[in-house]
């Protein structure tokens, strides 16, 4: 089997999984709905205040819903010794990395395809703009490129989910800010060329992490 | 002996560094006694980021040739490094107060870089702290040293651009006057000196505490 054909037999495996066991997509989609409606009655929202907060709530959203699925990740592989069938896997580390990596994505696009909608419809807003669409999942890309690799780290150590979190939000400011900006511009109805120094920024954050993550990543789960 | 030699370089450059800030160096016109704090508050900056550059450096070194010394280096570096950061943000809160009537603006960005600085140095300590191994502990610490020091410049464009639309507040209008840049310049080698002699100290420390560990484990 070549690359990317075991890539994707390592994201099928956690699909299927999901499929079966709908640990992640369900119970973060219910978090993160539950998130934005304790939002609502943070802001005591009238339409004019929503639309002023409504970016900032949205990428909040997000980012926790991020954390939380991409701690299942690996706490599910830790349970019952997964991860050690998977190292034991005639595949290199790397593998692991981009088929964990994708099936995080393919969550977190799922959750968001269903959040979306439902901020729309909650806040009153117009929320499914093209350039919405690539803000989000360009954020996201940089969520799991990161999140998966510190998912991993967090899950070999002695607090486990409390250390995904302390890792991840203070590397991601760069993407959530970018993420709040140019939603806003997008909200607004700006057009792209407003938008494109926040999205080349967030593209920037995609490569790098996918490059440094992809490099690294085999040295935590060496045994 | 080098140590020596460093210590006393530290204390000359140090004493001379305080003449210069509060005696010789001239007052500000526009912000007053309270632009003196710049030339602690730049030496500290540039400290934290050069001990964080070692810290990036070691943890390279560390990943790719596994000798501890390499570790050794990040971690002490980094403990040096979170103090400094410390102290810039503390002095960047008294320098805020009287010039801009706050403790804290998100307006600056360079306090803002800052504090996410602070904190994914603080994330290097903790995992480090609640690793099961300690050598695994190296090598999560040694991979976050390395992701951190590659955000830092992604972190800083982003906070800039984000409070770029309206002009932030200049410090220096026209660069600096010559007896200014040369009460910061020896500022800066005061504190590097200081640094050197700090690292050189707990690196020296840290490699007895392993040996000490290492007895005690042998004896029982």
């Amino acid at each position: 089997m070549n690359f990317w054909s075991k890539v994707l037999t390592i994201a099928w495996k956690d699909a299927l999984s999901e499929i079966r066991t709908r640990e992640i997509i369900f119970s973060v989609l219910v978090f993160t709905l539950l998130v934005i409606v304790i939002f609502n009655f943070a802001f005591s929202a009238n339409q004019q205040m929503i639309e002023l907060v409504a970016p900032g709530i949205l990428w909040v959203t997000f980012a926790f819903a991020g954390v939380l699925s991409l701690n299942r990740s690996f706490i599910m592989e830790k349970e019952q010794a997964c991860l050690d069938g998977l190292m034991m896997c005639p595949v290199s580390r790397e593998v692991i990395y981009v088929g964990k990596m994708l099936a995080s994505l393919l969550f977190m696009l799922v959750i968001e395809a269903i959040a979306l909608p439902g901020f729309a419809f909650l806040f009153n807003l117009a929320v499914l703009s093209p350039q919405l669409i690539a803000i989000t999942v360009s954020t996201t890309i940089g969520f799991v490129a990161v999140g998966t690799l510190f998912s991993a780290l967090a899950v070999n150590t002695k607090a486990r989910e409390m250390v995904l979190p302390i890792l991840f939000f203070p590397i991601t400011v760069p993407i959530i800010i970018s993420a709040v900006q140019a939603s806003k511009l997008a909200l607004a109805g700006e057009p792209w060329t407003k938008l494109s120094p926040w999205l080349q920024i967030i593209g920037t954050f995609d490569i790098i992490f996918l490059a440094v993550s992809f490099l690294v990543f085999a040295f935590i789960i060496e045994e | 002996m080098k140590r020596k030699v460093l210590l006393w370089l530290s204390l000359a450059l140090m004493m001379a560094s305080l003449y210069l800030v509060f005696i010789y160096v001239p007052t500000e016109k526009e912000m007053g006694i309270i632009q003196r704090i710049f030339y602690l508050m730049v030496p500290m900056g540039w400290l934290a980021l050069l001990a964080f550059l070692i810290v990036f450096i070691g943890s390279i070194l560390y990943l790719v040739k596994r000798t501890s010394k390499w570790d050794t280096l990040a971690y002490c570096s980094a403990e040096i490094g979170i103090v400094f950061t410390t102290l810039t943000l503390i002095t960047g809160s008294i320098w805020a107060k009287p010039v801009w009537g706050v403790w804290w603006t998100w307006d600056e960005p360079r306090l803002t870089s800052t504090l996410i600085l602070w904190f994914i140095y603080l994330a290097y300590l903790i995992v480090r702290s609640f690793a099961i191994e300690e050598s695994r502990g190296a090598v999560f610490a040694a991979i976050v040293g390395i992701v951190g020091f590659v955000d830092l410049p992604i972190v800083a464009l982003a906070t800039t651009l984000w409070r770029g639309m309206h002009p932030g507040p200049l410090i220096f209008q026209g660069g600096l006057a010559p007896s200014m840049l040369l009460t910061l310049l020896v500022s800066i080698s005061a504190f590097t000196s200081l640094y050197i002699l700090l690292l050189i100290q707990r690196v020296s420390m840290k490699n007895d505490e392993m040996e000490l560990s290492t007895l005690k484990r042998l004896s029982s």
